[in-house]
């Protein structure tokens, strides 16, 4: 049943129809991330923060594309998405094994790509479209949960064996959330749950040592201060000498003097509570908390249910981002190599992050497409 | 149309779910964030501090060394040195064959500091060359382009003005050894230096200071980043001597031409060493940067054994300059008077040996005074024989001998003087009639060091007071510098007709014809002195060699020559000072050590010229502090 009002809007009427809010408060995070690159790059904009901040440009625009795209294109080419991406980390594997090492990018020449960044939105999309087209009384049965296993458990186990934890944590919980919001039974992620806990021993026999000392070095940081567990005790050190004001901008002793690590990715969080203290972290988190908050609204505000869960799966992916990422670097779970998404640098994570953005605001769009379950054939 | 609404009911339930799990997660990473940085933010901020703030020490100069005028013998001098920067440099190798040309290194050199390059961190200076001359360092600066990485750094080195002359009173700096290691974190420094002999070593914490401090802020890899604060260091204490280092250096340079050989010049009333010399000396800065081992062997190997210093760690028989001593044992025991006679015909049997007089002819019949001026050995063959050597052990202990005078120096050695006991003791043998004869003219067991003999010469000077030898003019004790009380010595209970007896003879010895050395006469007005030669044997002659004749010194290797000794002191009528000298193995004691002694003599009375002579010299550098040690010493001399 199409909603004719909706059918034919031009792409500048869709541009008005962008939820201007949401755009600002992306630039207000990225802009963050532009003032900590230049703290990091010791009080200049190289090597980070320009680069940084073309990148957000470039993200921008892909964001605005995507947004006036119509949300039926994404339906329609989920599945093909999802294939091409999981060939790609597929083939990065391959690749990998052939060149005698680990590998997590493909070089178009141009650009590289990291397909497992890519691969997070494929999934989210295969997901909201394979519960799109599932009828509500089928979600409870047991054996319509088997395509979805699979299309996350596929991707899932490619990248462990990369291997890259923190992508595979991202993937699977992102994809999870998509299966609860679809109506899944709660008692099966519970068993899912268990049957997990009893695969640790087995997943810890596939464990590289570097990632085994990780853990080790998380459960007990102190056991090698000097060693794995070094960057987790700077980073705490670090986070906690911020107090609640901070040191101020740039005096970050920490940071500047290079007992953390990677100040300009993954650790960028902890040179940010350092040098702003509590108050600058409280107000990071609610600042992403906001966007949360606006992908929440705006999933439920769409009458589509593949928009409903492309918008609450992307909305969560972008919650276990900050959460890993803010938990990794205050030492509540191991360092498992999550950047903080708009201010970590790094390249295809910003462009992927703007293009799940830019699918949100075109499920605001398109809020009041009403996208049957056969729909996109036509 | 009821199965969408139904589903989207089912979705706006688990969205919201959705969201207060991830409210509440973020919550606890607030919770977690309040607990690091609010609960635990202090303890942070000093594990922060303590991360990036190193103190390091800042090493003080070494106090100075003056001599009785306040002549600085150690100070430290400004030092250049090259030093090399591994991070700055793209090929090491080019960079040391440049520098190679300036200053001369050979192959294990290069290798050696290729491995310090390799060892240290990137941006850590290492030292190339210390001490370099002023062309050196303006080459390098003048090939700095094509020196990247070569940097000249300013440092303190010790400089000893005199040199070689001083090189055993006043010792050396080196590294510390970790045996030295007391807890003063100033010993761990790389470049820091201790007293390892001589003053250097006896004062060495009175002379090391205090050390500095300096906060700097350093990054993950130990680079100093900027500095924080600065405490200043604060140089060690100057240590002022006894020594005139004017005299010192004339002694030095006297005993210099002389192989080997040793002198010291005491004040007879204050026991204020004037000068102590040991010959041949050595460069005592050598030491500092590490002594190579090519000239440390060298050294060590040498027969003249320059490291040892002599005057306190040389023993010798004292031969003929012992003979004051048995004559006073004999006199205070009343077995002689000044005028008893013996009858020397040139030898004195006993049992199956024959022990012969120096003149082979005899000296007929000799008293007391005639003994001495002569130094007639079958005399004091008779003397000893009837004393006995315990008591002229006892009175060579009384004047300083066999045991250690407690110069505050390290390495004075005791000397020896044997008893009956002893003998008894560690030969599980008698003493021998035989022996006290060999004693009675200073050899066979007996030995003593120059300083014992000048502290001797002092204590028959000075009218029989205990003199004891310094170097130091304040009371030092561990750090701290006091002023020292002006001390008044014991006296050893010798009568005063003994002496003046003794004293006369000695007297004799120089200034009447036929005395052994009335060559060596000073003929300026009150300032005559009166001495004793002497001459030990370190072989011995046997029968058959007697019986071709006695070979000369000259005849013989220089290990088998004869000591010559010679000890002295004047003014003779109002005594001052003493000195004594040995030169090892130099043969005749009037004929070689007579002159050095009469030299460092008249020096002596010039530089520091005795009270109503002139003015007096050794006027006290500060007034103020040794105002009242002078005056009870000016005091004691006039009586």
């Amino acid at each position: 049943m199409p909603a004719p009002h909706q059918e034919h809007i031009s792409a500048l009427a869709r541009l008005r129809e962008v939820t201007w809010g949401l755009v600002l408060l992306i630039a207000v995070v990225a802009g963050i991330g532009f003032a900590m690159l230049y703290s990091a790059g010791g009080g200049k904009f190289d090597p980070w923060a320009t680069r940084q901040m073309v990148r957000f440009g470039a993200g921008l625009a892909i964001l605005f594309i995507t947004a006036t795209i119509d949300l039926r294109f994404w339906l329609r080419n989920a599945y093909i998405i999802y294939g091409a991406a999981l060939l790609a980390v597929a083939a990065v594997e391959v690749i990998g094994m052939v060149s005698g090492g680990a590998q997590r990018w493909i070089n178009l020449g141009v650009i590289r790509i990291q397909p497992s960044e890519v691969m997070k939105i494929a999934l989210l999309l295969a997901l909201a479209r394979y519960f799109h087209k599932a009828a509500f009384e089928d979600v409870t049965k047991p054996a319509r949960l088997i395509v979805p296993v699979i299309l996350i458990g596929a991707p899932v186990l490619l990248v462990l064996k990369q291997p890259d934890l923190g992508t595979a944590a991202l993937l699977g919980f992102g994809g999870t959330a998509i299966l609860f919001a679809a109506g899944v039974k709660p008692w099966k992620f519970a068993a899912g749950g268990a049957l997990a806990l009893v695969a640790l021993p087995v997943a810890w026999q596939f464990l590289h040592t570097y990632q085994r000392n990780r853990v080790l070095s998380f459960l007990d940081p102190q056991k090698d201060p000097l060693g794995s567990g070094y960057h987790s005790i700077q980073a705490e050190i670090a986070l906690g000498s911020g107090g609640a004001w901070g040191k101020g901008f740039l005096q970050g002793t920490q940071s500047h003097l290079s007992f953390i690590p990677e100040t300009q990715t993954d650790f960028v969080f902890a040179m940010l509570a350092e040098e702003f203290g509590l108050m600058g972290s409280l107000l990071l988190i609610g600042l992403y908390f906001a966007i949360i908050l606006y992908g929440v609204f705006i999933a439920m505000r769409s009458r589509n249910q593949f928009g409903r869960l492309l918008a609450i799966g992307l909305t969560v992916n972008l919650f276990l981002y900050v959460f890993i990422n803010i938990a990794m670097v205050t030492g509540m779970i191991p360092v498992v190599g999550v950047p903080l998404p708009l201010i970590s640098y790094g390249g295809t994570a910003m462009l992927t992050l703007m293009f799940g953005f830019g699918l949100v605001i075109s499920v605001y769009i398109h809020r009041d497409a009403r996208i049957g379950r056969f729909d996109e054939e036509t | 149309m009821h199965s969408d609404f139904e589903r989207y009911k089912l979705f706006s339930r688990r969205a919201t779910i959705l969201l207060g799990g991830q409210a509440l997660l973020l919550s606890g990473l607030i919770w977690r964030l309040y607990d690091l940085q609010i609960s635990n933010g202090k303890r942070f901020k000093v594990l922060a501090d303590e991360n990036r703030i190193s103190t390091r020490l800042l090493p003080p100069p070494r106090g100075l060394i003056l001599d009785r005028h306040g002549v600085e013998v150690a100070s430290n001098r400004q030092e250049f040195r090259a030093v090399i920067l591994a991070e700055r440099i793209a090929d090491v190798g080019h960079t040391l064959d440049v520098l190679a040309e300036i200053i001369k290194f050979d192959k294990s050199e290069r290798t050696r500091l290729l491995k310090e390059l390799k060892r240290r961190r990137r941006f850590v200076p290492v030292a190339i060359r210390h001490s370099l001359t002023w062309e050196q360092v303006a080459q390098i600066e003048v090939n700095a382009p094509d020196l990247p990485g070569v940097r000249i750094e300013q440092g303190l080195s010790r400089l000893y003005s005199l040199g070689n002359a001083t090189a055993h009173l006043l010792g050396y700096v080196a590294a510390v050894d970790e045996t030295e290691l007391t807890g003063d974190p100033l010993l761990q420094l790389p470049d820091f230096r201790i007293g390892k002999n001589g003053i250097e070593r006896s004062y060495d914490l009175a002379l090391r200071g205090w050390a500095g401090a300096r906060q700097v802020e350093i990054n993950a890899h130990g680079r100093v980043i900027r500095e924080l604060s600065r405490k200043r260091s604060k140089p060690g204490n100057k240590v002022s001597l006894t020594i005139d280092a004017k005299l010192q250096k004339f002694a030095a340079e006297r005993l210099e031409k002389k192989e080997s050989g040793a002198a010291v010049v005491i004040d007879v009333h204050t026991g204020d060493i004037l000068a102590l010399v040991s010959s041949p000396g050595f460069d005592p800065s050598v030491f500092e940067q590490g002594i190579d081992r090519k000239l440390w062997r060298s050294l060590n190997k040498n027969p003249r054994a320059p490291l040892t210093n002599k005057a306190i760690a040389g023993q010798y028989a004292p031969g003929s300059t012992f003979k004051m001593i048995v004559a006073l044992a004999a006199l205070e025991a009343k077995i002689i008077t000044p005028s008893h006679t013996f009858f020397c015909p040139g030898h004195k049997s006993m049992g199956k040996s024959k022990f012969h007089c120096w003149r082979r002819a005899g000296h007929g019949s000799v008293n007391l005074h005639r003994a001495i001026k002569e130094s007639c050995d079958v005399y004091f063959y008779e003397v000893a024989n009837k004393v006995g050597i315990d008591r002229i052990a006892a009175m060579a202990r009384k004047m300083g001998l066999g045991g250690k005078l407690d110069l505050d120096i390290p390495g004075e050695k005791s000397g020896f003087i044997p008893t009956t006991a002893w003998k008894r003791k560690a030969f599980k043998q008698p003493w021998y009639p035989g022996e006290n004869l060999v004693a009675g003219i200073g050899q066979g067991y007996v030995l003593a060091t120059p300083l014992q003999l000048a502290v001797m010469a002092a204590r028959i000077a000075n009218g029989g007071i205990a003199v004891t030898p310094r170097l130091a003019r304040d009371e030092i004790t561990g750090r701290e510098i006091k002023d020292r009380k002006a001390k008044r010595f014991p006296s050893i209970g010798i009568s005063e007709r003994s002496l003046a007896a003794v004293k006369k003879a000695m007297t004799a010895v120089v200034n009447e014809p036929g005395g052994t050395a009335y060559w060596l006469r000073i003929a300026e007005k009150g300032q005559g002195m009166a001495g004793k030669t002497g001459t030990s044997q370190v072989r011995r002659i046997t029968k058959a060699e007697r019986a071709r004749g006695v070979l000369k010194n000259s005849q013989l290797p220089w290990a088998k020559r004869d000591h010559a000794l010679f000890v002295c002191y004047a003014p003779y009528d109002a005594p001052r000072y003493a000195v004594a000298v040995i030169v090892e193995h130099g043969g005749g004691g009037s004929r070689n050590a007579g002159p050095v002694g009469k030299d460092i003599m008249v020096e002596t009375l010039k530089l520091l010229p005795p009270v109503g002579m002139k003015k007096q010299a050794d006027k006290p550098v500060k007034p103020k502090r040794r105002a009242a040690g002078a005056g009870k010493a000016a005091k004691r001399r006039g009586g």
